[in-house]
């Protein structure tokens, strides 16, 4: 049993109170560790959390910079921040907020080359990445390492979130979206816009997730897809069954390497 | 037939493929969506042939690339 400081028994005392997290389910949270990729409208609100929670080890994946419209939405980032890495201003914020948290920042973009050693280091991943050929390397790496994800996408007023525990039953991603959409096919959120507190929403929802698998408390979000309308204020759950000749997680998948898709000229 | 489609009831008169649905309820990206009928997704060939019936269940199911 972890020794607790009178400073930590205060700050957690809201989960120390509860009865599924306690004293062990906060010893639990402080010896996790999350990967979030993305360090914007999904990521920062996610990430916030997670190192409010206590979560011991936060990583933190962007190779962008702050900018100006980015602020709309991207809460942990300040005025005074623009220009400087997005990683580097998520990380300077959570050590201020709670000491007990190391963060460790990749200020690069995953590829097919770097992505298992990275999410290796992690309990569980968040994805929080705002292009398609990244959501699918993201997906494709967490079944081959067996590495538990909450995948999200949000854009104008709606969005949408899954967990994938591999190995089980769960669907993964490439179960529901078989291929990536032709590049520009799709608008992403620099072009079709997105109100701000879509990623509030949904990246705490994430977070929620990630916290609930390292407690190991409730029900998860796999084989759900949760589809929230804020126009209509409507929240579904639509259940997901795992596909037969899925690519990458079916017994005998077809992809055997991780592919780095290329990136729509409108994503750029 | 009435079908639950995205979570409501709705009547069409006749049979109707998944194309056909897709076309009707102004879905003009087909590329877009995975369509998942009775819990089943569907392999994006099949989008011509498959009849959805009386009863059926249709979830459309977006494409949403957005997190920045
Ligand atoms: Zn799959």
């Amino acid at each position: 049993m972890m020794d607790f400081s009178n400073e930590q028994l205060q700050r957690y005392s809201r989960h120390i109170i509860l009865q599924d997290v306690g004293v062990e389910g906060q010893e639990k949270l402080l010896k996790s560790s999350v990967l979030i990729i993305g360090t914007g409208g999904l990521g920062t609100p996610a990430a916030q959390f997670l190192a409010a929670a206590g979560v011991g080890k936060v990583g933190l994946v962007d190779a962008d910079k702050v900018e100006l419209s980015n602020l709309q939405r991207q809460v942990l980032h300040h005025t005074t921040d623009v220009g400087k890495l997005k990683v580097e201003s998520a990380k300077e914020k959570i050590n201020s907020m709670n000491p007990d948290v190391e963060v460790k920042t990749y200020p690069y973009y995953l590829t097919s080359q770097n992505i298992k050693e990275v999410i290796r280091e992690y309990d569980f991943v968040i994805d929080g990445t705002d292009n398609f050929p990244a959501k699918f390397l993201i997906n494709d790496a967490c079944v081959i390492e067996g590495k538990p994800l909450s995948h999200a996408g949000i854009i104008k007023f709606g969005g949408q979130v899954t967990t994938i525990v591999p190995g089980g039953d769960t669907p993964c991603y490439r179960c529901m979206f078989p291929q990536p959409p032709k590049p520009g096919s799709v608008p992403s959120c620099k072009e079709a816009g997105v109100i701000g507190v879509m990623g509030g929403v949904v990246g705490t929802i994430q977070a929620t997730e990630a916290i609930k698998y390292i407690l190991d408390k409730g029900e998860l979000l796999t084989g759900k897809l949760l589809t929230y309308d804020a126009l209509k204020m409507e929240f579904r759950k639509i259940n997901l069954k795992k596909r037969d000749n899925c690519g990458i997680c079916s017994d005998d998948p077809e992809i055997k390497e991780l592919i780095d898709y290329e990136q729509g000229a409108c994503e750029l | 037939m009435k079908i639950t489609l995205n979570g409501n009831v709705v009547e069409f008169e006749g049979g109707l493929t998944v194309a056909e649905l897709l076309k009707k309820e102004d879905v003009d990206m087909p590329d877009m969506v995975s369509v998942e009928l009775n819990g089943e997704i569907l392999d994006r060939d099949s989008f011509g042939d498959q009849l959805v019936k009386d009863g059926d269940t249709v979830e459309f199911l977006y494409f949403m690339g957005g997190g920045c």
